[in-house]
């Protein structure tokens, strides 16, 4: 018999509306695999047993009673740890705000529990989002289950591995610069990047504003909508939410390739993409074209240097984000004495990690007189340049896709101490953040270590239909069954 | 000042809004408020808060820009200053930068050297900062404090920043333009403007320069200057320290200055270490903001009349200069005016009484005017009695504070306290003819030529009457019957 | 072109405290990455307005109406230091 845990979200929820288990069910597979697990992978950093046990047996009030929120109803979902719970601590995996209780929600985590979603608890990441490994949280690496000697990507390796590994239904995350994406690939599951401005912002500890976006985990194209579905609209509490309906997403999950141009971005699988993952991206889309879709290929000129301007935009707005963090209203205060200023410095210096260091330093000084012109200003020009070539591509071509991550998995530690390579890792994610663009990675096979690849299909702003429809195909035509070793071993079983 | 020199002074004036709720959030502007019971995630800067910007306030910036005569930028931005201060709760200010939402408008100002057209460079959005309480052996002061408590809800409310061209010259200028904005934004409506409480606070630039010398001298920044007596004391005070220094044959140190009022000096705050960089930039939680030509222009029409327009209105009704300031700067003296005017009241004489005796009356019983009966009809009515001659001008001040007092209508006072002129020709002959009677040398003299003897006549007829007399009737009398 | 950053007045810009070493170490790594993001700096941009926002949008206003507040004891418990219901900080002048 299948373990509950391993259950997709749309099964567990007609299971659950037959009456063949219950919400409570569910919870118990979900925590008896964290249980297995978490000690090898460590993908949650607060797992809220008694929090979640309350909400399983809310949803399962509800179905006995005959109230129905919708398909999320008790299923267990794991949420990353940048985003507001109110009572559940959350820390961004950062010391700074180690212990911190939210007075209040994210507007994502309110719409969840409003449909009755069972919140299971709050997942690893990169301090304050910045990274993409999961290695730098202050409180220990998460690895990838499918290997774990390996990173799980990141920064929201805690929710791709909670979902790889069974321990949630489905789970979020943040997506600044291929956050979401880029682990999903790295770990064999489904993750996308919707566009800026579908799901609200408010409550999400802030990387850099003008890119981050949440967005869902789950081990299938359908399960992915269903969580997009639940948090997605409009919110009067974040100014750049946008203010139109959302459609259904789900009519489009059927419908098939035929006559969708999809055009294969020729900067993202040259120099620098695996050989492996490129071939795997390939033949995905072969399989595309002859399921009768129009393949061809697109030059986005100004990709290479997407990067770049990513990495000074991205830093300059973390080191205003950031400046709130100071000792006085909340978080981690140095005991070292002294006037306010030291006071702030101090706690600073102890409450950041490195690489937030780092990036607070560059973005201050790419902000500083007599530099911005030079940094952030041409940055914000050069992602004019990247949403131009965008513009042109989408005329001739209904979606673009390339390989999500230029490598599968890479080992803990390889690349720790640079962090230049470190951010190469994002080369292929990085242009839609620019452009706001929604973006999906469907796993569609292994490489010869038997570690995941993961395929990126890019689509114009509030392109969501487009952009499920040949995720859908894709899933279909890969039908990507291998599963991650340490959610399947024997090593895990009771 | 001495001459030979010159002082060029620009002033930023900040402008708390009284908007419901604050800038970004929607909790309520109430500074007064138990400390912190008017805080939420957004001006707290909890992790993960946005800011919302408040439509009101939007509005309230343009109506303040479109009475100082700017152009309205139809796309303005927000921008983050960026700075580390305790009160700071993001430890940056959302403010504006490069497009403002209001620039290059104009205001004129009366001064005692006559009028002077201020330029105004922007009028910019921004939020207010958190409260700080300095506590130590200092009395309250930053300097000895060894600890702050900070009350955050101030934090968020709306601020307008109004930044002058370094168009005042004299203390006085700068005063009377501070007074002058100070009415505008009253009459707009958009804040209560008080300077003692901090809702409207100055920052004055001053520097000297030797008269005819086309170069600006190094400025200072004297700040948060919150009384209009302290403004012009201020920059008084500037002007002499740095002619004096210069003399001296020192410089003046381009630094930020604070005004103590008990030593009536500016003093150099202690300087920090780094100068300030602000590293601005566009604040990318908040979308541009856009002020359509419909929107404007229904702001434009919303617009309540302005004091000036309102001074010049009360002059052309017969008010003079002074009593026409006063008036317009007083909802309460103003609405009688308007309503005794319009009742068809002696504009001039109903604008003296009020400025005059019935300010000096309420002076006196330390009375509110919108705490008493008075109104316009009352002022109507008492200005008829005078120009018909029914109430001499002495009885009719008598009779204004009775009213002012309650004791009932001008009439029906005037008639219970017996003030009411005799104005029956046939009345006041009887009188007449009963003194020429009794004072028979006197006629004699005036019918010789000499004049002297006729306000000795006049008296006794007064007299005679119990002063109730219309002395222009009894002169008429007395003239025409020993003249005649 | 080597790019020369004056770290330690960046860090105090910053408020962050860090030792030589360290602004040594950061200030290595921030030059390298700066020396990569110079490459941005070769393209050219006359006439090119800049991008902040993705998504084409104006405004974003809400009306002026007051909403709840939070409960001071759910954030003031959080703070490290308060007193008689406000946040405390060291004096803020130096000696
Ligand atoms: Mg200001
Ligand atoms: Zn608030």
């Amino acid at each position: 018999m299948t373990d509950l845990a391993d259950l997709t979200i749309a099964r567990a929820a007609s299971g659950l509306r037959t009456g063949e288990f219950t919400a409570a069910d569910l919870l118990e597979a979900v925590m008896r695999r964290a249980t297995m697990t978490e000690a090898q992978l460590h993908a949650y950093l607060t797992l809220d047993h008694e929090g979640a046990a309350t909400a399983a047996e809310e949803a399962d009030r509800a179905f006995a009673a005959g109230q129905d929120h919708g398909l999320l109803q008790g299923i267990p979902i794991a949420l990353k740890d940048n985003m507001c719970t109110r009572g559940v601590e959350t820390t961004a995996s950062s010391k700074i705000l180690s212990g911190w209780v939210p007075p209040y929600d994210a507007t994502a985590v309110a719409r969840l529990r409003a449909a009755g979603a069972v919140i299971t608890g709050k997942t690893n990441m990169d301090e304050f989002a910045m990274g993409s490994s999961t290695e730098n949280s202050a409180f220990g690496e998460t690895r990838n289950p499918w290997d774990t000697d390996r990173v799980p990507g990141g920064s929201s390796g805690g929710s791709a591995v909670a979902v790889a590994a069974g321990s949630a239904f489905g789970a979020f995350g943040s997506d600044t610069g291929g956050s979401i994406r880029q682990p999903a690939a790295l770990t064999g599951v489904v993750g996308m990047k919707p566009t800026y401005g579908l799901v609200s912002r408010y409550g999400l500890i802030a990387f850099a504003s003008s890119l981050d976006q949440i967005g869902p985990f789950a081990r299938t194209v359908e399960d992915v909508v269903l969580l997009l579905e639940a948090v997605a609209g409009f919110d009067a509490l974040d100014s750049t939410s946008i203010d139109e309906p959302t459609p259904g997403f789900g009519d489009a999950l059927r419908t098939g390739v035929e006559g969708v141009r999809v055009g294969v971005v020729t900067e993202l699988m040259g120099e620098g993409i695996d050989p492996e993952v490129r071939a795997a991206v390939q033949a995905t889309v072969d399989r595309l074209a002859d399921a009768g879709a129009a393949v061809g290929e697109v030059s986005l000129p100004s990709s290479e240097h997407a990067l770049s301007a990513y990495y000074l935009i991205a830093p300059a707005e973390c080191s205003s984000n950031l400046a709130r963090f100071d000792g006085v209203r909340y978080g981690h205060r140095s005991s070292i004495e002294g006037t306010t200023e030291d006071m702030m410095s101090h706690s600073r210096a102890e409450g950041f990690g490195p690489e937030v260091i780092r990036r607070i330093l560059l973005g201050t000084y790419a902000l500083s007189a007599g530099y911005y012109d030079a940094f952030y200003g041409q940055a914000q020009k050069v992602r004019t340049l990247v949403r131009r070539d965008f513009e042109e591509a989408y005329a001739d071509y209904d979606v673009l896709v390339s390989p999500t991550s230029p490598t599968t998995a890479f080992p803990v530690g390889e690349r720790a101490q640079d962090p230049l390579a470190m951010y190469l890792s994002d080369v292929c994610t990085i242009p839609s953040n620019l452009s706001g663009d929604p973006s999906i990675s469907v796993p569609v096979g292994v490489d010869a270590d038997g570690l995941p690849v993961g395929f990126q299909i890019m689509a114009p702003a509030l392109g969501e239909q487009v952009l499920f429809q040949v995720a859908a195909e894709v899933e279909r035509l890969v039908d990507f069954q291998d599963r991650a070793r340490l959610a399947t071993s024997d090593e895990v079983k009771p | 000042m001495k001459p030979g020199w010159e002082a060029v002074i620009g002033v930023e004036t900040h402008v708390e809004l009284s908007t419901r709720s604050k800038m970004f959030c929607r909790c309520p502007v109430d500074v007064d408020a138990a400390p912190n019971t008017a805080c939420c995630p957004v001006c707290l800067a909890l992790p993960g808060a946005l800011p919302v910007p408040n439509e009101q306030a939007i509005e309230d910036i343009v109506k303040i820009g479109l009475a100082l005569d700017c152009a309205i930028n139809e796309r303005s931005l927000f921008y983050r200053k960026n700075y580390f201060y305790p009160d700071l709760p993001k430890n940056y200010q959302i403010s504006q930068y490069t497009f403002p939402v209001c620039e290059h408008g104009s205001i004129e100002i009366e001064a005692e050297d006559g009028p002077v057209t201020v330029g105004i460079t922007r009028v910019h959005m921004e939020e207010d900062t958190g409260k700080s309480t300095h506590v130590g052996d200092g009395g309250g002061r930053i300097h000895d404090a060894d600890h702050t408590l900070l009350d955050f809800n101030r934090a968020g409310v709306p601020l307008v920043e109004i930044v002058t061209e370094p168009d005042l010259r004299t203390p006085e200028q700068a005063r009377a333009y501070g007074s002058e904005l100070q009415r505008i934004v009253l009459a707009l409506g958009v804040s209560d403007a008080k300077l003692e409480a901090g809702s409207m606070r100055f920052d004055v630039n001053v520097s000297v320069r030797r008269t005819g010398d086309p170069e600006f001298g190094t400025r200072t920044e004297t700040k948060n200057v919150n009384s209009l007596r302290s403004l012009q004391r201020v920059v008084a005070f500037e002007i002499d320290r740095q002619v004096e220094l210069i003399e001296a044959g020192g410089s003046v140190t381009q630094e930020t200055r604070h005004w103590n009022e008990e030593t009536a000096q500016t003093a150099a705050m202690r300087s920090k270490e780094e100068s300030e960089d602000y590293r601005y930039f566009q604040d990318p939680d908040l979308l541009p903001l856009e002020v359509s030509e419909p929107w404007r222009d229904a702001i434009l029409a919303s617009l309540p009349e302005l004091p000036a327009d309102r001074r010049a209105r009360y002059v052309e009704a017969g008010a003079d200069a002074a009593a026409a300031e006063l008036l317009a700067d007083s909802r309460g003296l103003s609405s009688r005016f308007e309503e005794a005017v319009a009742a068809g009241a002696n504009a001039r004489t109903v604008a003296i009484w009020l400025t005059g005796d019935v300010v000096a009356h309420l002076r006196r019983i330390d009375g509110d005017i919108d705490a008493t009966v008075l109104s316009g009809d009352h002022l109507a009515e008492l200005s008829a009695m005078v120009e018909a001659g029914e109430l001499s001008s002495s009885a009719a001040k008598d009779v204004l504070t009775a009213t002012i007092d309650g004791e009932g209508s001008p009439r029906d006072i005037a008639e219970a306290k017996d003030l009411m002129q005799v104005s029956d020709v046939g009345e006041i002959e009887v009188a007449v003819d009963a003194v020429l009677a009794a004072n028979a040398d006197a006629v004699a003299k005036i019918a010789d030529g000499d004049m002297k003897p006729m306000g000795f006549l006049i008296g006794q007829v007064m007299r005679e009457t119990g002063g109730k007399a219309d002395p222009k009737v009894v002169q008429q009398l007395v003239r025409a019957k020993t003249q005649g | 072109m080597p790019v020369d950053i004056d770290i330690a007045k960046v860090a105090k810009l910053a408020r962050i405290a860090l030792t030589d070493d360290e602004l040594d170490q950061y200030g290595h790594q921030l030059e390298d990455i700066l020396e990569h993001a110079e490459r941005v700096q070769a393209l050219p941009t006359e006439g090119i307005e800049p991008t902040s926002h993705p998504m084409p949008m104006v405004n974003g206003f809400r009306r002026d109406e007051v909403g709840e507040c939070l409960d001071p004891d759910s954030f003031l418990s959080q703070a490290p230091d308060t007193r008689d219901g406000q946040f405390r900080v060291p004096r803020i002048l130096g000696e």
